[in-house]
Formats: C-alpha cells, structure tokens, sequence
C-alpha cells in the first residue's frame, strides 16, 4: 500500500523549528543498525500535527469520576463483607459493613449523577441495555446494586425489618463482586493508550483496591473481635492491587510511562506508600484499636489515591500524541514485517 | 421499554459471522435495515488536489448552523493558533469539517544554468526561451516538479503544502456507536453513524472511545456533536454541503464500492507520475475499524496530519475485558468468602 519511504516525511520536513529539525539530524546520522532481536520498529520517528492529541481525551470531570470510582468500589466489597458479617453472626462488622455500603453507593451515584449534569440522565441510561457498553452494563449493575445496600443501611440505622434486610444485603452482596470492577471495563473500553493496553490488569488492580478499601473501612470501624474476616479481606485485596498496579506501571512499555510520571505518577507513588504501611499496621495491630483504625485508614486512602493515578495516567497518554501515534506505528511496523516475510517464505528463490 | 441493542448482534448471538471488528458488506442491513436500503454511501477525500480554501469548513457551519469556535473548541471564541494558517485546529462539536495545513521543505539539487561559449558542444542552457508546450500555458505549470501535487521550487528548497479536509470517518466499526449507554448514536440506511442530539445523555462515553478523535462535547451544552454525513440532505437526494462546495472535487461524495475503484485509480495515476510518499488511508476493509466510510488519499504518513497510523475499535478487545471483569469479580467473591471461613476471631 505504502508506496516509498518507511520514515514520516522522508525527505520532507516540517517547515516549522525544532521537532523538524530533530528528525532531520536524527534521520541524517543514519541512526544505527538494529541489533538482532530488537525491534526495529521502535526506531521509528515521530511525526505528529503540531503535537495536537490525536485523540480527544475523556471529558469526565475530576475529582467526580475518580471518587464515583473509588466509592463504587469501596461500597461493592463492603456490601459482600456484610452480607456474609449477617450470615455467620457479626453483627457489629456487618452493620458497619452495610452502612460504609449504602453510604457509598449513594455519594457514588451522586457523583455519577453530578458528572452526568442532571438525574433525569442517569434514568435515561437505563433505555436500553448494550452489552457493548460498560456505561449501560454498569448502570444496570449499579441502579439495583444502590438501592439494596441503601435499603440495607436503612434498615440498620432504623433497627426494624430485620428479615427484609438479610434479604437486601444479600441481594446487594451478590451485586457487590461486579461492582468492583466493572469500572475497569469502563475505563478500558475507550482509545486512552494507558487505559485500554492495561485491560488485562485493571480489572484486577480494581478488585484489589476495592477490598482494600471496604476492608480496611470494616477494620478502622468495627471492634477487634468480629474484625477477622475484613483483615484478612483488606490485606489480600492490599497485596493484589500492589501486584496489579506495578504490572500497570511496568508491563506495557511506552504506555506505561504516563503511570511513572507528572502528577500520576506521584499519587500512584503515595497510594502505594499508603497500601504498604496500612497493610503493616493491620496485619500488626492485634487488638489495639488505634494502629487498627489507622492501617484501615491508609489502605482506604491508598485505594483513592490509585483510582485518581489510574485517571490521570489515562488523561496524560491521551493528551499526548506521542502515546497514540508510537504503539499505533509499531504494531503497523510489525505487522508489515510479518507479511513480507511470509511473503518471502512463500516466493521459491 | 427496555431493548437489547441492535449493536450487540455479535454478543446476542443473531449472527454467528457478525463480530465486533473486521470487514461487515452490508453495514446497514446489520443493523436490520430490509433489502431496500440505499446502498452504503461516504467520502473518498483526494488530498492532493485540495488548496485549502476551507469552503467546505464554512459550508458545513453554514448548512448546519454551528457556532463559532477556536481552536480548542471554545464556543463563540475567535482564536489563532499561531503554528500555521490553520485556526481550526480540530475536529471538534462545533467544528465537523477540519483542513489540515502541513508546511513541509527539503532541500534540491536545481540543475543551474551555465555559462559558456553560445554553441558550444555540451554548452549552456538556454536562459530564454523555456519549451511551450501550449501556447497558453506557462512553462512552469508543465515542469517535473507540479507533477507533483501541492508543491513549488523556491530557490534551493521545495516546498510543499500538504493539505486535508478532515472529518467523521463512519467507521463500519464505530466504537462511538458501540459504547454510547443511551443508543443515542445510530446507524443510518445510509452506513453513516448519526447522534440523535434529543437522546444524547451528555455522558461524554463516545468522546474518548473514537480511535479518531472526531467526536466532542459541547462545553456549555453536555451533549456531543459530529458530522452527520448530512443526514438531512441525503434524505433529500442532496449531496452533502461540504462535498458540494468544494471547488476543486477533493471531496468525493456517493457509493462507497465506486469511490474505492475511483481511490485505486487515482492512487495508480499519482504513483506512475512518481509521486513521493502517496497512499489511501482508511479504505481497507481488513483494518482496525473495518473500513472507514470517510477514506483519503495522502501524501505522507496518516500521523503528520494528526491522523493515528493504526486505529483500531476499541471494542474488539470488549470480550477479554468483560472475561477479566468477571474473573476479577469472582476473585473478590472467593477472597470474602475465605476470609470467614476457618478459625473464629
Ligand atoms: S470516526 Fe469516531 S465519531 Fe466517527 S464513526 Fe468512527 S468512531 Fe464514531
Ligand atoms: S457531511 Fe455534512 S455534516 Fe458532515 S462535514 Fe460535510 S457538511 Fe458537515
Ligand atoms: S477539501 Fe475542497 S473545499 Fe475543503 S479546503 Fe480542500 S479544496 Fe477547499
């Protein structure tokens, strides 16, 4: 298809400073010969349209689409520690459980709903139903899932309805595991480099960092002596998003990097100082209260801070063209390559 | 009330073939328009002839009265970026239609004229007198170099300017259809993708989703705005505003199966002239997106006019991310429930 040269504007340059006169001198050294086994794909020159983003970065609002992130997450494995807190009899870890769920299910959609501009749009996101659509999949988990922990909630604030309210809490413990994560979905299904190359782990990061939080919620707040269960729940969920996250950060090459530095790099930093030193508090604390209430604390916090990191990596490689053009040019490379040497391959010589 | 969406064939299982990336031969009746549909219409848009008059920028604000912008998409704002002529700068919701302005130069080698003695074997070239190849038409007009669109010799250097409409691409993959939550986006009997503009919930999915980035919100609006291949006036019989306005037929407009034979031929034209760095862009129906309704000819890489090298629909990966949520979900599932099983504390 591509008649002539491999590099952009071979020959030509921009008329324009810098950037042009960079890839000349890039293009006159001659660069070097790839060494075998490395890509020589990567040695491909960027070109870009006056360094304008390629594609348009999202228009979710920040901190609203982070913290509906956050919330959601929180609210989805606290919904699940409390309906199993009811069913085997701890009733203090599992009221606890239930109000951090219907408290963050509500400020979640809230939050939802401000991003959105106004609430008669969050019903119209219930006309259709598009498997195609983490939105719409979201929503239908996310309507039902809010309604039965608030239900639940209310029900232990009021201290009535008790048989209605183990009929809730289950219903939103069942919803509670899909609430963790399908946001990860959300966030992957878009063009966002850093969001979408990352599909495989975000999910995971997401389910790790749910646990965390309405784990360590459930520790800060419920008495030592029922508080095993979230413990154990806020330090395995703490150990898996450390590992998801550092797959993130490390695992995808050049779209990785918007996850190590500027702004998201410095809150994925802190989310991971928190996460650790939270993990150390809980797994330490015994029965003293107050190291309890602070490691639960610093995983919560943790939690936050990942979900703002994974937003703004997000916003940073979608802004910059260099984060769609470069992968975008190698895998095109790549595949070329893959073609003309089955093309050779099957030419007798 | 409540419908299972026609973009979901590939996850409802209607249509085995039907999957969410790869070439689809009738886009429209997919979507389960009956046999009588108009066929598949776009754009096959001809950069090398484009001059960058912008008619069909202004033609297409006019027809569908869109505000004024900058080039940050700032509405009612007037604004200059200062890198080029270009002050549109983007696709954008109050902006359909975008020319793109490349200044490029290189240096040549200009076979100078000598001087020597008048007659002299192997003497000068004549200073006067340049061949004619027609009495009307300047020598300059005829040289090597303007076979080769958009560019001029000046003293040592060529320059060239690369100019290119751009628009909605129509995607046979549209990822903005594929994860609008409102069914907002639709696809038209045409192929086109449309937003219905009263359904648009202002969730802004679409804006991120578009490998292209095409489709934008409006900042004091909340909905989202693009192209609609000119709906309104294809309903009609009418060519689109911009297709029609534009003086020099770089916009093609009409059946897809013929602007793609009408792209081959030209791109077979150019490169027989020797024409550097020409190619189409968007009109194989094995890439990323399944074929682009929109699709143009270029005359250097997609990336120097802000156009990614290789899109592709988000979507297609959605079957390994919806595999991964659930495993992730029921990994939180089994981490709750082990954490009460076992010893009492
Ligand atoms: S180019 Fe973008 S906005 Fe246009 S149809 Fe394709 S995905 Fe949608
Ligand atoms: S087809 Fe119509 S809406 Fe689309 S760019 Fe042309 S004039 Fe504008
Ligand atoms: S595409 Fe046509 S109308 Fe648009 S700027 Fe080029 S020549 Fe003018």
């Amino acid at each position: 298809m591509t008649a002539g040269e491999a590099v952009p504007g071979a020959g030509w340059r921009r008329a324009d400073g810098a950037p042009a006169q960079d890839r000349e001198r890039h293009r006159r050294s001659g660069g070097r010969a790839p060494r075998p086994g490395e890509s020589v794909v990567g040695e491909a020159e960027f070109a870009s349209y006056y360094g304008r983003p390629v594609i348009k970065p999202p228009v979710w609002k920040t901190p609203d689409v982070p913290l509906y992130l956050f919330l959601g997450g929180a609210a989805g494995s606290s919904a699940l520690l409390g309906a199993l807190a009811e069913l085997t009899g701890r009733p203090a870890l599992s009221r606890v459980a239930h109000l951090t769920a219907g408290g963050g299910a509500l400020t979640s959609v809230a939050f939802l709903i401000h991003d959105l501009g106004r609430p008669a749009r969050f019903l119209n996101m219930l006309r259709v139903f598009k498997p195609t659509s983490p939105l719409s999949v979201g929503s239908w988990i996310l309507a039902p899932f809010s309604a039965l922990a608030t239900a639940t909630a209310g029900a232990h604030l009021l201290g009535r309805f008790r048989r209605l309210r183990m009929l809730t809490g289950v219903g939103a413990g069942v919803l509670g595991g899909p609430m963790t994560t399908y946001t990860a979905a959300l966030l992957s299904n878009t063009a966002v480099p850093s969001w979408h190359e990352a599909h495989r782990e975000l999910p995971f990061a997401f389910a790790g960092s749910a646990m965390a939080a309405g784990g360590g919620i459930a520790v800060a707040c419920s008495p030592a002596e029922e508080a095993g269960p979230a413990r154990k729940v806020a330090v395995t969920g703490a150990l898996i998003e450390l590992g998801a996250m550092h797959r993130i950060e490390h695992g995808h090459g050049l779209v990785s990097e918007p996850y190590r530095t500027g702004r998201a790099g410095r809150q994925l930093r802190a989310a991971r100082a928190c996460t650790v030193t939270g993990t150390a508090l809980a797994l330490t604390a015994g029965r003293r209260r107050v190291p309890a209430v602070i490691g639960g604390a610093l995983l919560a916090a943790g939690s936050v801070f990942t979900r703002f990191g994974v937003f703004d990596a997000g916003m940073a490689s979608a802004k910059d063209p260099k984060y769609t053009v470069e992968p975008q040019r190698a895998r095109a490379a790549g595949r070329d390559a893959a073609n003309a040497s089955a093309e050779e391959a099957h030419t007798p010589s | 009330m409540t419908t299972i969406s026609s973009a979901s064939t590939a996850f409802s299982g209607d249509d085995p073939h039907n999957r969410l990336f790869g070439p689809v031969p009738d886009v429209a009746g997919e979507r389960g328009y009956g046999d009588d549909h108009p066929p598949r219409v776009g754009f096959f848009t001809d950069t090398s002839v484009c001059i960058g008059c912008k008619a069909c920028e202004v033609a297409c604000k006019e027809w569908n009265t869109l505000p004024m912008d900058d080039a940050e998409g700032n509405r009612a704002q007037l604004g200059l970026t200062g890198a080029s002529y270009d002050n549109t700068g983007m696709l954008g919701a109050n902006s359909w239609r975008h020319v793109a302005f490349v200044e490029q130069s290189r240096a040549v080698d200009l076979p100078m004229p000598t001087v020597g003695a008048p007659g002299a074997v192997g003497g000068p070239r004549p200073l006067e007198d340049p061949p004619v190849v027609h009495p009307r038409v300047p020598a300059s007009a005829t040289t090597a170099e303007q076979s080769a669109p958009q560019q001029t010799p000046s003293a040592d250097r060529e320059i060239r300017w690369l100019m290119s409409s751009d628009v909605c691409k129509h995607c046979t993959h549209a990822a903005c259809l594929d994860v609008c939550p409102t069914g907002s986006l639709f696809r038209t009997e045409f192929g086109s993708v449309v937003v219905q503009e009263d359904i648009c919930n202002g969730c802004g999915y679409c804006v991120p989703a578009c490998p292209y980035g095409v489709i934008d919100q409006r900042q004091d609006d909340g909905r989202v705005f693009k192209c609609t291949l000119c709906y309104d006036r294809l309903t009609d019989g009418l060519q689109p505003a911009c297709a029609s306005a534009c003086p020099t037929e770089s916009i093609q407009f009409g059946d897809l199966d013929q602007l793609r034979a009408r792209a081959d031929a030209r791109l077979a034209a150019l490169q027989d002239k020797g024409v550097e760095g020409v190619r189409l862009y968007g009109h194989d129906e094995t890439d990323g997106v399944g074929g682009a309704g929109a699709f143009f000819l270029l005359l250097d890489e997609p990336e120097v006019y802000g156009l990614p090298p290789d899109p592709v629909v988000t979507t297609r990966d959605l079957p390994s991310m919806w595999r991964h949520v659930a495993a992730g979900a029921a990994m939180v599932v089994g981490v709750v429930a082990s954490a009460f099983v076992g010893r009492r504390r």
